[in-house]
C-alpha cells in the first residue's frame, strides 16, 4: 500500500496491494468478511491471500481474518497491515502492534473511546459505530447480528472496491437463507457503505492484468478435496480432527454424486483400515488426519508398504507434539511422514506449495499411489487448509482421471508381489486364470505372496520395496530455481513457505544478493540432482516451520545434510505457530551469510 | 458401493469344490479344533457355490488369524485388531463380493474390541467367525479377554483375576443382528450355524469354541459330550431369536451355556442405507457425467 496517508483528498490513492486485518470474535462474523473479500478479489484479476486463526474453543474466543489483496501476484498472507479494523478494545491492544507505521485503525465506538487510543507511531484512529450504527440500520432486535456487514460495507467504499459485484457475492451467500437475512445483511451493508468515515485517504486498485480463463477463489482443504475427486479417488474413511475435517466433510457429501462412498470410522485405526479395504477391493482410495492421527495409523501404514496396497494419505500438519496447538501452523510431521511406522516402510510423501497446488498435488499422488502400488502421504498445513487463495480454475479436461476397477482375468502364473517388476494387485472379482488365488500379507513373502522367513527373501523383497522409490526419484523433474541461478544464497523451502519464501528471495535481491528459491513438492523420495544445484551457490539455506532439535537443523535440512553429506546447509527454523514473514525469512538468511562469509 | 464401477459376474462360474478352495497346509498344531472350522467352512462354500473369484476371507492376527493362507480364495492376512474395519472398507466399497473375516479371541473381543462394537451397531454386511480358544496361542500362553478367573496363564501365573467378556451379551448390546454360539468338535451343528450366518442380510458373528490343545487343553470339556460334558442347543421352538431379553437372559451362564441362534433381527445394513444415499444424490444428477460435475463446482468458485 502506497506509504502516504495524508487525510483527505478528493480522488483516491491509487494502490496495487493492501494488507487488511479484521480482529473480533469468533461469533461477529468475521471469517465470512474475509471470504466475501477474498471471492471478490478472484472474480477482478486480483490475487489474493488471506490468514485466518479460528480460536480451538467452540466459539467466542477471539478471531482473526487477514486479507492481502494486491493486483499482482500476492505470495503471503502480509508481514503488517495497513488497515486494522477492530471490534473490541481487547482487539485493538491485541493487535495494534500489527499495523503498520501511518497505517489506519478503525474502531467500533461501542466498546473504546478516544481515551483507549495509543497515539503513536503515526497511526490514523477512527472510531466508528458500528454496534449502534447497525442497529440503526437494520433495527429491531438484532443487536451485535450484522456488524460484519456493516464492516465490509465500509471496507468496500474506503478501498473503492465493485460495490455491484461484492453485493452479488452476498446475496448468493445469504440468498440460501430466510429472505429477512439477506435484507438485513444488505441494510447493514448499505449504512457501513454510506457512512461517512471522516477525514481519511480513500484508496483504489490499479486493475489487475486481465487473465485468461477463469479464476476461482477457495481455500487449500477444498482444493484438496476437489484435487482427490479429480484424481478418480471414490473411497475412504477417516476420523474427525482439526484442521483436516473439513476435508473429510466435503469427501462425505460430495462422493456420492460420482458414485462412491467416503465413511466417518470409530476411531484413526479404524479409518486407515477401513480405507486399505476400499484400496486392497480395487478402488483408488483417501484416508487423512492431523498429526496425532497419523501417528495413529502408523502400524497400519507399515501394513501398506509391505503388502503394497496404494492409498493416498493426507496430513494436514498442525503445531505439536500430542494435542499441541490444534489451530495454528506447523511443518513439523516431515520425519514422522517419511519414517514413521515400524521397520523399513517406504512410502512416498508430497507436499503442497499453495491453495492452487493442492488440486495438483493430489493429482500426481492417486498417479503415483497406482504406479507404484505404495502409500503417499499428502503433508498439507493448518496454513494451507484455511487460507483463501484466488487463481486459475484448473482445466478438467485435461485433468480429469476417470475411475477404474480392474478385476480382469489374470493369466496363469500370476505373482502378486514380483520381484523383477513392480506389484499390480489382483482384487477380488478377478478371476485366476492358473486357478491359485492371491493373498495381501503383512508378513514377509515370496513372489506368490506366501509367508517366507527366509533371510534372502526379506533381502530381496526389502530392496523391491525400496527400488520403486529409487526409480521414482529418476523420474521426477529438477525444481526450478526462482531467481539468480547462481550465486550467494539458495534458499530451499517445503509446502506452505512457497510464497514467503519467494517474496524474501526477491528484496534480497533487490538489496543486492545474488538468491534464488527452490521448493521441494516432493519429499520422499526427493529428485535425483539436486545436489548440482546446490553447488551453484555459495550458501544453502533451509525455511522451515519447525524445530532446529539437538543438533541446529530443521527436519528437510537434516534429510538433506544425511543424503547429501553437504555441511554448507544451513537451517532457519521457527516454532512460534504462525507463517512465516518475509523479513523473518530475510533477516535469517543474512544472517546465516554473514556469518558463514 | 457404486454399482458403475463393478462389472457383472461372469458367466457360468466353475464348479466350487473343497479341492479348488484349497491351498497351504495349515501351520496349526495337531489337534487344534480350527482344522474342523476350516473343513466345514469349505463345505459350507461348496455348497452354497457363490463364484470363485468373488469370495474373500479377511483376518488379522492369531493362530486363526493364518485362515487367509489355507483358503484358495482372494484373501487379505491384516494387522492385529484391525481385520473387521479392513473388511467394512471391502464390503461397503463392493457389493459384488462375499467379506468373511475370521479371528480369534484376542483380535477380536481384546485389541479390536472397538471395531467389533461399531461394526455391529452399523450392521455392515459381512460374517465374521471368532474362534475362540480362551488363551492367546500364537504368543504362547497369555491371557485372554475370555480367559476364566483362575486360569494360569505366563501373564497371570497364579490365575486370572480378571472377569472375562461375555461374548453373546457383549454382541447383544452392540447391535449385531446375527449372533450364534457353536463348537468346533459339533460339526454338524457348526455347519448350520455358518450358513445361517452367511445367508443373514448384515452383520453376523458366529462365536466358535475351538480348543487349543497347547495351552488350554480340555478349556471346553464341560461342553463336549465324549469327555463328559453336555452340548445344550437352543430350541428355537422355545426361545424367540428375534427377542433381545430372552437372549441376554439365556447368555447369563456362559460356562457352558447353550449352542445356537441367540438373536437374529433383518435391520437395514449400512451398505444398503449408503447406496439409498448414493442412488437418492445421483437420481438429481441423472444425465451428468462426473466430470461436468466437478465442472459445475468449480464454476460455483469463480
Amino acid at each position: 500500500m502506497s506509504s502516504a496517508t495524508a487525510p483527505s483528498s478528493s480522488s483516491p490513492t491509487s494502490l496495487r496491494n493492501a494488507v487488511i486485518r479484521l480482529a473480533g470474535n469468533s461469533q461477529d462474523g468475521i471469517q465470512s468478511i474475509g471470504g466475501f473479500l477474498a471471492r471478490l478479489a478472484g472474480r477482478t484479476a486480483q490475487e489474493v491471500m488471506t490468514y485466518m486463526t479460528i480460536p480451538s474453543t467452540i466459539s467466542g474466543g477471539p478471531s482473526i481474518f487477514q486479507v492481502h489483496l494486491g493486483s499482482g501476484e500476492v505470495l503471503h498472507e502480509g508481514d503488517e497491515a495497513d488497515v486494522l479494523v477492530v471490534f473490541y478494545k481487547h482487539s485493538y491492544e491485541n493487535h495494534i502492534a500489527a499495523l503498520r507505521d501511518g497505517g489506519i485503525c478503525f474502531y467500533d465506538t461501542a466498546d473504546m473511546g478516544p481515551e483507549d487510543i495509543k497515539h503513536e507511531r503515526g497511526i490514523t484512529h477512527i472510531g466508528v459505530p458500528f454496534t449502534s450504527a447497525t442497529v440503526e440500520a437494520v433495527g429491531g432486535s438484532t443487536r451485535d447480528r450484522g456488524k460484519n456487514m456493516f464492516v465490509l460495507g465500509m471496507v468496500c467504499a474506503v478501498f473503492n472496491l465493485d460495490k455491484e459485484k461484492l453485493v452479488g457475492i452476498v446475496s448468493r451467500q445469504f440468498g440460501k437463507k430466510d429472505e429477512s437475512v439477506l435484507r438485513n445483511a444488505l441494510l447493514a451493508f448499505d449504512a457501513g457503505f454510506a457512512y461517512q468515515v471522516g477525514d481519511v485517504e480513500k484508496f483504489a486498485f490499479v486493475p489487475g492484468e486481465a487473465t485468461t480463463g477463469h479464476r476461482i477463489s477457495t481455500d487449500g482443504n477444498q482444493m484438496l478435496t476437489l484435487g482427490l475427486i479429480a484424481a478418480g479417488v471414490r473411497y475412504g474413511s477417516a476420523y474427525p480432527i482439526t484442521p483436516w475435517s473439513s476435508i473429510m466433510e466435503s469427501l462425505r457429501v460430495e462422493l456420492p454424486k460420482y458414485g462412491g462412498l467416503y465413511v466417518q470410522a470409530e476411531d484413526e485405526l479404524a479409518a486407515v483400515s477401513m480405507t486399505i479395504g476400499a484400496a486392497f477391493a480395487g478402488h483408488l482410495a483417501i484416508t487423512g488426519s492431523a498429526g496425532p492421527g497419523l501417528s495413529l495409523k502408523m502400524e497400519a501404514l507399515g501394513y501398506a508398504s509391505m503388502a503394497e496396497i496404494p492409498l493416498i494419505v493426507v496430513n494436514v500438519q498442525r503445531g505439536g507434539p500430542s494435542t499441541g496447538l490444534p489451530t495454528s501452523v506447523e511443518q513439523s510431521d516431515l520425519m514422522q511422514a517419511i519414517y514413521g511406522s515400524h521397520g523399513d516402510s517406504p512410502r512416498i510423501v508430497l507436499a503442497p506449495k499453495d491453495v492452487e497446488d493442492c488440486f495438483y498435488i493430489a493429482l500426481e499422488a492417486g498417479k503415483l499411489a497406482k504406479k507404484y502400488s505404495c502409500p503417499v502421504i499428502i503433508l498439507s498445513d493448518q496454513a494451507l487448509s484455511s487460507r483463501i487463495e484466488a487463481f486459475e480454475e484448473p482445466d478438467l479436461d485435461k485433468h480429469w482421471v476417470e475411475p477404474t476397477l480392474d478385476i480382469s482375468t489374470r493369466p496363469e502364473g500370476f505373482k502378486p508381489y514380483p520381484l523383477d517388476s513392480i506389484t499390480q494387485h489382483a482384487p477380488p472379482g478377478s478371476k485366476m486364470a492358473g486357478g491359485k488365488y492371491p493373498v495381501s500379507t503383512g508378513l514377509e513373502h515370496d513372489e506368490m505372496g506366501h509367508p517366507s522367513g527366509s533371510p534372502k527373501m526379506h533381502t530381496l523383497m526389502t530392496a523391491k520395496r525400496r527400488n520403486k522409490l529409487v526409480q521414482l526419484a529418476k523420474e521426477l523433474p529438477l525444481p526450478e530455481i526462482h531467481g539468480d541461478q547462481t550465486g550467494d544464497v539458495l534458499v530451499i523451502g517445503w509446502g506452505s513457505t512457497y510464497g514467503p519464501i519467494k517474496e524474501s528471495v526477491d528484496r534480497l535481491r533487490l538489496e543486492g544478493h545474488k538468491a534464488g528459491a527452490l521448493h521441494l513438492r516432493h519429499l520422499h523420495p526427493m529428485p535425483d540432482g539436486l545436489d548440482g544445484l546446490f553447488k551453484k551457490f555459495k550458501h544453502v539455506v533451509c525455511v522451515e516451520m519447525n524445530d532446529s532439535g539437538l543438533y541446529g537443523y530443521g527436519q528437510l535440512a537434516m534429510l538433506l545434510r544425511a543424503s547429501l553429506a553437504d555441511p554448507r546447509i544451513q537451517s532457519v527454523c521457527k516454532t512460534d505457530g504462525l507463517a512465516f514473514r518475509i523479513r523473518e525469512i530475510v533477516t535469517g538468511v543474512e544472517k546465516i551469510m554473514s556469518a558463514q562469509a | 458401493m457404486s454399482t458403475a464401477l463393478v462389472t457383472p459376474a461372469v458367466p457360468a462360474p466353475d464348479k466350487l469344490t473343497k479341492k479348488a478352495l484349497t491351498a497351504d497346509h495349515p501351520t496349526w498344531c495337531p489337534g487344534c479344533g480350527d482344522f474342523a472350522v476350516l473343513n466345514i467352512f469349505y463345505r459350507v462354500l461348496e455348497k452354497l457355490q457363490y463364484p470363485h473369484e468373488n469370495i474373500v476371507c479377511v483376518a488379522g492376527i492369531g493362530c486363526s488369524s493364518r485362515f487367509p493362507y489355507f483358503m484358495n480364495t482372494h484373501g487379505i492376512h491384516f494387522i492385529h485388531g484391525r481385520a473387521l474395519p479392513l473388511a467394512t472398507g471391502i464390503s461397503l466399497s463392493r457389493p459384488d463380493v462375499h467379506v468373511f473375516v475370521f479371528g480369534g479371541d484376542g483380535d477380536g473381543f481384546s485389541i479390536g474390541g472397538n471395531h467389533l462394537n461399531h461394526a455391529a451397531r452399523k450392521n455392515i454386511k459381512l460374517t465374521y467367525v471368532i474362534m475362540d480358544n480362551f488363551v492367546y496361542g500364537l504368543t504362547k500362553k497369555q491371557t485372554s479377554p475370555t480367559s476364566p478367573i483362575g486360569f494360569k496363564s505366563k501373564t497371570d501365573p497364579t490365575g486370572s483375576i480378571d472377569r472375562p467378556i461375555n461374548p453373546m451379551r457383549q454382541l447383544l448390546a452392540s447391535g449385531a443382528t446375527f449372533i450364534a454360539r457353536t463348537h468346533a468338535a459339533q460339526v454338524k451343528h457348526m455347519e448350520a450355524m455358518f450358513e445361517r450366518a452367511i445367508l443373514h442380510d448384515g452383520f453376523s458373528v458366529v462365536e466358535c469354541l475351538s480348543e487349543c490343545v497347547m495351552f488350554f487343553a480340555g478349556a471346553f470339556d464341560d461342553s463336549t459330550p465324549r469327555k463328559g460334558g453336555t452340548f445344550d442347543t437352543i430350541d428355537e421352538t422355545q426361545h424367540d431369536v428375534t427377542d433381545d431379553q430372552a437372549a441376554y437372559k439365556m447368555a447369563e451362564n456362559l460356562a457352558p451355556g447353550k449352542f445356537g441362534v441367540y438373536y437374529q433381527v433383518n435391520r437395514p445394513t449400512k451398505n444398503a442405507l449408503e447406496q439409498k444415499w448414493i442412488d437418492d444424490t445421483q437420481s438429481k444428477l441423472v444425465g451428468v457425467s462426473q466430470k461436468e460435475i466437478l465442472k459445475k463446482r468449480f464454476e460455483a468458485m469463480r
